[in-house]
C-alpha cells in the first residue's frame, strides 16, 4: 500500500524499499492480468473462429488453461513469495491425487 | 463469558457444551457421543454373534440382519472410531505444541455438531422404516435396489457427518502449520501430533472422493439421475472406485492416529526417547502417500484385468515396508528401556502381536490371485478386524487410560484398567482368530445363518464367546469411568510421572487458556529435557500478557440442525407435500445462521494480565 502503514512494529521497516517491491508487484500483475484476457481471446478464436481439427483444439485449450491456472497461483495468490509452502504442498499432492483419479477412470472403467 | 471455574448449575453447564468453541470440551463432546455410538455398534456387534452363535438361528430375520450388519460398520467407522479420534486429537494436540487453542476454534465446533447430527439421522433409519442394508460400502448395484429409505438414510447421514469431519481434519492441519510454540520446529513435534497431521491430510484428500460419490447416490435415488444404472448407460462400478479411493486412506485415517497414540505411550512407559524419530515421522508420511495408490485392491475380483491388478497388488505390499520400520523402531524402543507395565503400556506391547497379525494377513490378502480365494469371506473380516480392533481400538483404550488424568484431572482404577485390558485382550482374539479358518474353510462373509455339520458350527460358538469377553470388558472400563468420577481425587501436572511432552507441564485439566506464557521448545519431548537439567516445568517464551480468547456461540448448533432438517426434506420430498418446504425451512435455518455469523462481528474477550498473576494457585504456568 502506498500509506505509511508498515503493519509492523519494527521502526527500522525500510519504506522506500516496500514501496518499489509493490509497486513492482503491480506491474507484474497488470501483465499477467492483460496476458489472461488475451489467452482467454485466443481460446475463444480458436474454438469459434479458426478451421482447426479437435485433434489441435481441445490440447491447445487445456494448455491454455494450463498457463491460466500458473498465473491465478504465482502472481495472483502470490504462491512464489515465502511462506507459501505449506498451500504449495497441498495444492500439488490434490493435484496428485486428482489426475491418478481420472487415470485410472479413464483406463480401467471406461477402457 | 469466560469460564472462571466457579460451580455453575446443571442448565449452565448444558448450555456451556452446546455453545463452547474450547478444544478440549469439544474433546469431551467427541469423546461422550463417539463412546455412545461406540456402545451402540458394539451392541449391533453382539446381535450379529448371538445369531451366528448356533447354525440355522432365528434370532433376527435375514433383512434385519442386513440392516445390523450395515448399521454396525457404518457407526464403528464413521460415528465411533473417528469421533473418538478427533476427541483425543482435540484435547491432546493443541497442547502437544504449546497452542492456546485450535486455528478456528469455531469451525471446531460446527465440524462436531455436523458429525452429531449427521450422526442422529443415521440411526433415526431404525425407527423411520428401516436401516439401510447394502453394508458399509453399499455398493451402488445393491444400494440401488434397495427398498424403502434405509440407503437415503445412509447417504444423507454420512453426507453431514462427513462434511464435520472434513472441517475437522482442515481445522487441525491449519493448527500445526501455524500455531506452533517458539522452537517448536516439525522435527520437534510428538509423533501424536505428526500422526494428527498426517491423517488430516488424508482427510482434506480422502473425503471429497466420498462426497462426489454420495451426491451421486443421492442424485440418482432422490431426484431421477442415472450415474449408476446401467440400463440407462450408468456404471456401478464407478461407485466401487468412488468409495475405495475414500475408503482405503480412510483405514489409515483409523490407524495412524493409533500409532501416534502408541509411540507417545512406549517412549513414556520405556522412560527412554523413541527409537528413529526421524524414520517415524517419515514412514508416517509415506504410509499416508502409499495409501492413495492401492485402493483397487479391495476390488480385484470385480474384473480390472491382470494389468491393473498387478500394479495395485505391488503397491499395497509396498505399504508393508513404512509399517515394517514402525514395529521396528517400537521394539527399539523399548528394548534396553527401564520399562513400566501400566494399563496403556499393556496396551501398547498387545498391539504389536496383534497388529503384526493383521498385517500378515493384509500382504496375504494384496497377492491378487491369492485374493480370488479369500474375498468376501470370514477371512476378510478376520483380517480387518484385526487392524482395527488390534490397532485402532487398542490404541483408543489405551489413549483413554494414557489421557484421562490430563483430560478429566483424575486417574483411571489400574486393577479395572488390567481386568478390562486381560478380558478384551482374550476376548479379541477368541473373536477373530477362528474367523481365519472359518473364512479359509468357506463360510462366507455377510451371511444371517449357516448349515449345521459343515465344520462351522464350533468355529462360529468360540467367535461369539470371545464377543461377550469384550463386552463384560467394556462394561468394566465404564463401571471404572463411573467409580473414578465419583471419587474424584485429583491428580497434579504430570500423573503418570514420565510424561515427555508438554501437556505434562501444565495443570490437568489445563485451564482454558492452556498455557499462561507460551512455552520455549528446546528439542523433541521438551518436558524430559527440562526435567534432566533439574527444572520443574517449562521456560516461558514471552512475558505475561494479555490473552485473547473467543466468545462461546450457539451458531455452529443452529447451522447443523439446519442440515438436518433439511435431509429430512430431501428424503420425504417424493412420499409428501411437505418435503419440499421442510428441505426450503432447513436450508433456510443454516443460510440465516450463516449470515448472522457473517454480518456480526465478534471480537472475542480477553483475560487480563492482573487475573492471570492472581490465577496463580491453578498454576498455569507454562
Ligand atoms: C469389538 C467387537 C466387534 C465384534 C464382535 C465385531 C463383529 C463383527 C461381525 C460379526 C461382522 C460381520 C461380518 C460379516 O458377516 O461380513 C462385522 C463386520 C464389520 N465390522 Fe465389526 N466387530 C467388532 C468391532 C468392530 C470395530 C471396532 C470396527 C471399526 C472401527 C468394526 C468394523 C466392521 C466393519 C466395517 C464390518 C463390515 C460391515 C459390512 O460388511 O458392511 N467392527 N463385525
Ligand atoms: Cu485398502
Amino acid at each position: 500500500m502506498a500509506s505509511e502503514q508498515t503493519h509492523s512494529g519494527n521502526p527500522r521497516v525500510d519504506i522506500e524499499y516496500r514501496k518499489k517491491k509493490s509497486a513492482e508487484e503491480m506491474r507484474y500483475q497488470i501483465v499477467s492480468f492483460s496476458m489472461m484476457i488475451f489467452l482467454t481471446l485466443v481460446a475463444f478464436i480458436a474454438v469459434g473462429y479458426g478451421d482447426f481439427s479437435a485433434w489441435f483444439i481441445v490440447p491447445f485449450i487445456l494448455l491454455l488453461a494450463v498457463v491460466q491456472v500458473v498465473f491465478q497461483l504465482y502472481y495472483f495468490m502470490h504462491m512464489s513469495h515465502k511462506g507459501h509452502e505449506a498451500p504449495a504442498l497441498f495444492l500439488y499432492s490434490g493435484l496428485l491425487v486428482g489426475l491418478i483419479t481420472i487415470l485410472a477412470f479413464m483406463t480401467i472403467i471406461w477402457w | 463469558m469466560s469460564t472462571y471455574a466457579q460451580k455453575k448449575g446443571f442448565g449452565a453447564t448444558v448450555w456451556d457444551y452446546l455453545t463452547t468453541v474450547d478444544h478440549k470440551k469439544i474433546a469431551i463432546l467427541y469423546l461422550i457421543a463417539g463412546g455412545l455410538f461406540f456402545v451402540l455398534g458394539g451392541l449391533e456387534a453382539m446381535f450379529i454373534r448371538i445369531q451366528l452363535a448356533v447354525p440355522n438361528n432365528d434370532f433376527v430375520s435375514a433383512g434385519l440382519y442386513n440392516e445390523i450388519l450395515t448399521m454396525h460398520g457404518t457407526t464403528m467407522i464413521f460415528l465411533a472410531a473417528m469421533p473418538l479420534l478427533f476427541g483425543f486429537m482435540n484435547a491432546i494436540m493443541p497442547l502437544q505444541i504449546g497452542a492456546r487453542d485450535v486455528a478456528f476454534p469455531f469451525v471446531n465446533a460446527l465440524g462436531f455438531w455436523l458429525f452429531f447430527f449427521g450422526g442422529i439421522f443415521l440411526n433415526l433409519s431404525w425407527f423411520l422404516g428401516g436401516a439401510p442394508d447394502a453394508g458399509w460400502t453399499s455398493y451402488a448395484s445393491l444400494s440401488m435396489a434397495s427398498e424403502g429409505h434405509g440407503i437415503d438414510f445412509y447417504a444423507l447421514g454420512l453426507q453431514i457427518s462427513g462434511a464435520g469431519t472434513l472441517m475437522g481434519g482442515i481445522n487441525f492441519l491449519v493448527t500445526i502449520i501455524n500455531m506452533r510454540a517458539p522452537g517448536m520446529t516439525y522435527m520437534r513435534m510428538p509423533l501424536f501430533t505428526w500422526s494428527t497431521f498426517v491423517a488430516s491430510a488424508l482427510i482434506l484428500f480422502a473425503f471429497p472422493p466420498l462426497t462426489v460419490g454420495l451426491f451421486l447416490l443421492i442424485f440418482d435415488r432422490m431426484f431421477g439421475s442415472n450415474f449408476f444404472d446401467v440400463a440407462n448407460g450408468g456404471n456401478t462400478v464407478i461407485w466401487e472406485h468412488l468409495f475405495w479411493i475414500f475408503g482405503h486412506p480412510e483405514v489409515y485415517i483409523l490407524v495412524l492416529p493409533a500409532f501416534g497414540i502408541f509411540s507417545e505411550i512406549f517412549a513414556t512407559f520405556s522412560r527412554k526417547r523413541l527409537f528413529g524419530y526421524s524414520s517415524m515421522v517419515f514412514a508416517t508420511v509415506l504410509i499416508g502417500f502409499l495409501g492413495f495408490m492401492v485402493w483397487a485392491h479391495h476390488m480385484f475380483t470385480t474384473g480390472l484385468g491382470p494389468i491393473a491388478n498387478a500394479i495395485f497388488a505391488v503397491a499395497t505390499m509396498a505399504i508393508a515396508v513404512p509399517t515394517g520400520i514402525k514395529i521396528f523402531n517400537w521394539l527399539f524402543t523399548m528394548w534396553g528401556g527401564s520399562i513400566k507395565f501400566t494399563t496403556p503400556m499393556l496396551y501398547a506391547v498387545a498391539f504389536i502381536p496383534s497388529f503384526v497379525g493383521g498385517g500378515v494377513t493384509g500382504v496375504m490378502l494384496a497377492s491378487a490371485a491369492a485374493d480370488y480365494q479369500y474375498h468376501d469371506s470370514y477371512f476378510v473380516v478376520a483380517h480387518f478386524h484385526y487392524v482395527i480392533v488390534g490397532g485402532v481400538v487398542f490404541g483408543l483404550l489405551a489413549a483413554t487410560h494414557f489421557y484421562w488424568p490430563k483430560m478429566f484431572g483424575t486417574m483411571l482404577n489400574e486393577t479395572l484398567g488390567k481386568i478390562t485390558f486381560w478380558l478384551f485382550l482374550i476376548g479379541f482374539h477368541l473373536t477373530f482368530f477362528i474367523q481365519h479358518f472359518l473364512g479359509l474353510m468357506g463360510m462366507p462373509r455377510r451371511i444371517f445363518t449357516f448349515l449345521p455339520n459343515q465344520g462351522l458350527d464350533a468355529g462360529n460358538l468360540i467367535s461369539t464367546i470371545g464377543a461377550f469377553f469384550m463386552a463384560i470388558a467394556t462394561l468394566i472400563l465404564l463401571i471404572n469411568i463411573v467409580i473414578t468420577s465419583v471419587k474424584n481425587q485429583k491428580v497434579g501436572n504430570d500423573p503418570w510421572e514420565d510424561g515427555r511432552t508438554l501437556e505434562w507441564a501444565i495443570p490437568s485439566p489445563p485451564p482454558f487458556y492452556n498455557f499462561k506464557q507460551l512455552p520455549l521448545v528446546r528439542g523433541l519431548d521438551p518436558l524430559w529435557i527440562e526435567k534432566m537439567e533439574g527444572k520443574k516445568g517449562m521456560t516461558p517464551a514471552e512475558p505475561l500478557g494479555d490473552i485473547h480468547m473467543p466468545n462461546n456461540s450457539f451458531n455452529p448448533f443452529m447451522i447443523s440442525l439446519g442440515l438436518f432438517v433439511a435431509a429430512f426434506g430431501a428424503l420425504y420430498r417424493e412420499d409428501y407435500n411437505w418435503g419440499v418446504l421442510v428441505l426450503i425451512v432447513g436450508m433456510g435455518i443454516t443460510l440465516l445462521s450463516m449470515f448472522v455469523r457473517s454480518v456480526k462481528d465478534d471480537h472475542g474477550f480477553h483475560i487480563h494480565k492482573e487475573d492471570l498473576l492472581n490465577d496463580d494457585d491453578k498454576g498455569g504456568k507454562a
